[in-house]
């Protein structure tokens, strides 16, 4: 491998017969291949899951509507869910950080590779399980085909008593099987960035988006464990005759709950993280500033990642905690809405006095700052535990939490996209088509999750196959469903434009956007070994100093 | 006709609930007058005057979300039927409701002042067509910045709490009057089981409560409980939502200032029919709630005209989960049919209680409420005519 690694690795694979590359890709340890093949993974679950919502929004588009059965509809929200968290978000996630964070602190490969391939096929078994439930749950029982528990399946729902078959093994053994995946990665991505920084890079000298994976893998090692100590306790009370979640014998229905949102609320929380680091990366660059408040940056991620883990009960106030802590839980979740407040502050002051270049990414990052406002607003009205009696487990929080999801997160991710998909390809992704995919999406999320919010505040309840007419939500739900199709279509321009721009793009170079962190020091793509030496570095924009040795800014740190 | 109509009603309706917002304000205020002694206390003009202020805003507010909320469901062509949050008819949505008001006009200024920053930045310091070329000034931040905006919404995130702990504790620590009714509401897969122990009466789906006056109340009770999986209790204009959780039994109450019929359904995924485990509270004045319950409290009628039904009920399999007072069938798994037709709807709201649906219930439950838990039940049209005859006696 080491002789024929300093070719460019395009024309390598044009050479090879495809079993070759097959096998290639099979068996890489390459940081960046297995980046590539976790964020491949995951717009394929992308797709898959598209096609769920695009059912359940069908099916509820008018009341007392029968395009699927109740059966097929929970199934539809269940694994829409599962796939959307577990097989879509996670992924995409663990692929940005495995490609980006070895090239951001200049080292050329994560510390562990081969633990790297091991957690990234664990995670694919994963999905390939839980997609395997449509084909091996239905056991002897007839008792259906795919996981119908919701997403966080509570007790007793997955007693045997109440999900005969083996959908709900499937689904168990899914998530036992990707959450030692991600944690096999959020090891490695810890001990990446602990020990394999270049020369000069301190902690206090890393790029914004390593610190927020160290924080981000910090709270996969915490916040996975409970669950998959749940999973592994649900397998004893289903096989062998265990009662933790089991009401009928003693058992505890709430011990599930808090269990699931240990886990669960953090969730969010590790999904975001990555994507405020997309973001700490690219509004400095399109603004052509530093970032405004670096130390305070890191402070208040780690500040996030503390919080976090105490506010997961905030899931739980309709189930009948006492009122001391339903008030805590009030307090802790409102609390991290303060650093989280200042994250969007500091982006404000990265702004201000900049000069914005309206690139797609940089488009994608500002509606990022609008919804993660609004967002967080809503989540603000949700953590006041009366407001939340009325709210939870309605289309309110449907609306939130999508708006986190796909408002936060799936918009960062598509900056992240236009961002560095040159540095992978080595060509750009074209900005027509790009402005076309923002302008289209960002009308349809509008229409799709503003609109959902009120037929949350009118009463209507989640995971409800049909609804009755004379609620006022037939309308509503109409529009939002409008909108979810006019999503997909978005959602399509851009698979076409990550094909398109692959064949005909323009030639990328190192650096096409004039950017200050080590990954646009080296190729576009990055040879095997990512840089040719190991650079050294003396401010947290190396290539700044290089670019302006007049003024480094080595000089004020 | 409907078309024409509908933009005076939205008009109507939002000056309507404008309206009451200032006036339910201005009654509040009546009651408690403000000193007229103004030479006494030199800053009571401003003070009544800022009090004023905050009051036409806190109206104005709590007029215009409900009335927002009503032109978007006019808007939506249907009516609103009872399930808006912000249409409370009972003390603990109440309080709910204007926690909620406050919040969002918390949460609003906050939006409108941070929204209107970023729009400022993006528009004011865009990248000109026309520019110089050079990296704008290079600033790493500021301690005094930061500090403002850390210090400031942690006093914001204290005002909301302290707020929203009060109203945790007036709901959940809420004293049980000794004379206040009290129900054993169960949950069942798809349906609901209601239990008045102090008055003996065992009914499904269609709660009745009595109208409670706000000045002398007579609130409800409930104690919730469930027999298979989660269920949730939400009528949203009564009170905010309270699990019904296996082994572990919750409480809540209310007391409607109304009467008339509210509307609501299980919150908590439970299953299959999850949608249509509906919520009928019905909120009688005290007369018709007495004879309510009188009515409730007798065994089942005995009519020897339906003694043929009788036969087929108690000889096939339905005693084994339907339990008829005074009669040996006594099953615990579905509802009890004793005062069946008393209540407006059968399958837990799924349907009208009429004669026609009713057959069609027995005969195939699935064409109502696919994945419901009673069985398709195969009788002969002779023995489902019986049946039915027998059924619609039970008043």
């Amino acid at each position: 491998m080491s002789s024929n690694a300093i070719t460019v690795p395009g024309l390598q694979i044009d050479e090879k017969p495809w079993v070759d590359i097959l096998h290639e890709w099979v068996t890489t340890v390459d940081h960046k291949r297995l980046g590539v093949l976790y964020i491949g993974y995951a717009l394929l679950f992308l797709v898959v899951g598209g096609i769920e919502a695009i059912v359940i929004r069908i099916q509820l588009m008018f009341p007392h509507n029968d395009f699927v059965s109740p059966q097929v509809f929970n199934r539809m929200f269940t694994m829409h869910g599962t796939t959307m968290i577990f097989f879509v978000a996670m992924p995409i996630l663990f692929g940005f950080a495995n490609y980006l964070v070895p090239l951001m602190i200049g080292a050329r490969d994560m510390a562990f590779p081969r633990l790297n391939a091991f957690s990234f096929w664990l995670s694919a078994l994963g999905g390939l399980l839980l997609y395997f439930s449509l084909v091996g749950a239905n056991g002897l029982y007839g008792a259906g085909n795919a996981p119908d528990v919701g997403w966080w399946a509570y007790a007793p729902l997955t007693a045997r008593a109440f999900s005969p078959g083996h959908s709900s093994d499937y689904w168990t053994l899914s998530l036992l099987s990707s959450g030692f995946g991600s944690i096999g990665t959020a090891i490695n991505i810890i001990a990446t960035i602990l020990c394999m920084r270049c020369p000069g890079m301190k902690l206090s000298r890393m790029p914004l988006l390593v610190w927020l994976n160290l924080v981000m893998s910090g709270m996969v090692l915490i916040t996975i464990t409970p669950l998959s100590a749940a999973q592994i306790m649900l397998l004893v009370d289903r096989y062998l005759g265990g009662h933790f979640f089991d009401a009928q014998a003693g058992g505890s229905a709430v011990l599930w709950m808090h269990f699931f949102w240990i886990f669960g609320h953090p969730e969010v929380y590790v999904l975001i993280i990555p994507c405020f680091a997309f973001m700490s990366e690219i509004i400095p660059v399109f603004s052509r500033k530093p970032i405004f408040g670096y130390p305070v940056m890191v402070a208040a991620t780690v500040c996030i990642g503390f919080v976090s883990m105490s506010v997961w009960a905030h899931h739980m106030f309709t189930v009948g905690m006492n009122s001391y802590a339903n008030s805590f839980f009030t307090i802790t979740t409102m609390a991290v809405g303060v650093p989280t407040g200042i994250k969007i502050f500091n982006w404000l002051g990265t702004m201000w006095g900049g000069k914005i270049q309206f690139k797609t990414p940089m488009l994608f990052s500002i509606g990022f700052l609008f919804q993660f406002l609004i967002a967080g607003l809503t989540g603000i009205m949700m953590a006041c535990a009366p407001f939340d009696w009325q709210l939870g487990s309605s289309y309110f929080v449907v609306a939130h939490f999508h708006y986190v999801i796909v408002g936060g997160i799936l918009f960062a991710l598509f900056a992240a996209f236009y961002y560095w998909y040159p540095k992978i390809t080595g060509r750009m992704m074209s900005e027509t088509l790009g402005k076309w995919h923002f302008w289209l999406f960002l009308i349809a999320f509008h229409l799709t999750f503003d609109l959902m919010h009120i037929p949350g505040l009118l009463g209507m309840p989640r995971r409800i196959y049909t609804y009755e007419p004379g609620r006022g939500w037939g309308t509503l739900n109409l529009l939002v469903s409008i909108g979810a199709f006019i999503q997909a279509i978005a959602i399509l321009l851009f698979v076409a434009n990550l094909i398109i721009s692959y064949f005909k793009g323009d030639k990328a170079g190192n650096d096409p956007w004039d950017a200050w962190t080590l990954e646009w020091a080296t190729n576009s793509p990055p040879p095997a070994y990512n840089f040719a030496s190991i650079p050294v570095v003396a401010s947290r924009r190396p290539l700044w100093d290089l670019k302006h040795p007049e003024d480094p800014d080595s000089r004020y740190e | 006709m409907v078309s024409r109509l509908l933009p005076s009603v939205i008009v109507a309706q939002f000056c309507r609930s404008i309206l009451k917002g200032i006036e339910d304000h201005m009654s509040g205020r009546n009651a408690n007058p403000v000193p007229e002694k103004d030479g006494l206390r030199p800053n009571s003009g401003r003070k009544q005057l800022k009090q004023r202020m905050k009051s036409a805003v806190g109206a104005v507010l709590r007029g215009v979300i409900p009335a927002l909320l009503s032109v978007a469901s006019f808007a939506a062509g249907e009516p609103a039927n009872g399930t808006n949050i912000f249409a409370p008819a009972s003390t603990p949505a109440k309080m709910v409701t204007n926690l909620s008001v406050f919040v969002l006009v918390i949460t609003g200024i906050i939006f409108v002042v941070v929204f209107t920053l970023l729009a400022y930045s993006i528009i004011k310091f865009r990248g000109r067509a026309v520019d110089d070329g050079r990296e704008p000034a290079q600033v790493y931040g500021s301690t005094q910045i930061e500090l403002a905006w850390t210090i400031i919404p942690v006093l914001i995130v204290v005002v909301l709490y302290l707020a929203t702990a009060r109203v945790i504790h007036a709901i959940q620590d809420a004293p049980e009057p000794m004379d206040a009714v009290q129900v054993t509401a169960i949950g069942h897969q798809y349906w609901w089981e209601f239990r008045y122990p102090k008055l003996g009466i065992v009914t499904a789906n269609e709660l009745h409560i009595p109208v409670s006056d706000p000045a002398n109340p007579n609130p409800t009770f409930l104690t919730l409980f469930s027999a298979d999986t989660d269920h949730s209790f939400w009528v949203p204009e009564l009170a905010g939502k309270t699990d019904l959780i296996p082994n572990h039994p919750n409480r809540m109450w209310m007391d409607p200032h109304r009467t008339g019929i509210f509307v609501g359904q299980c919150a908590q995924y439970c299953g299959v029919q999850h949608a249509k485990m509906l919520l009928r509270v019905s909120v009688d004045s005290p007369e018709d709630f007495a004879a309510w319950v009188h009515g409730q409290q007798q065994s089942a009628v005995q009519d020897a005209s339906v003694e043929a039904g009788r036969r087929v009920f108690e000889s096939t399999a339905c005693i084994n989960c339907h339990a008829v007072a005074g009669t040996n069938a006594n099953g615990r798994f579905g509802p009890d049919l004793t005062h069946l037709m008393s209540r407006a709807t059968i399958a837990s709201g799924a349907a009208p209680n009429t004669p026609e649906k009713l057959r069609l219930w027995i005969q195939d439950p699935n064409k109502i409420k696919p994945g419901s838990l009673m069985p398709a039940m195969q009788l002969s049209d002779a023995d489902m005519d019986a049946l039915v005859s027998y059924m619609e006696t039970l008043r």
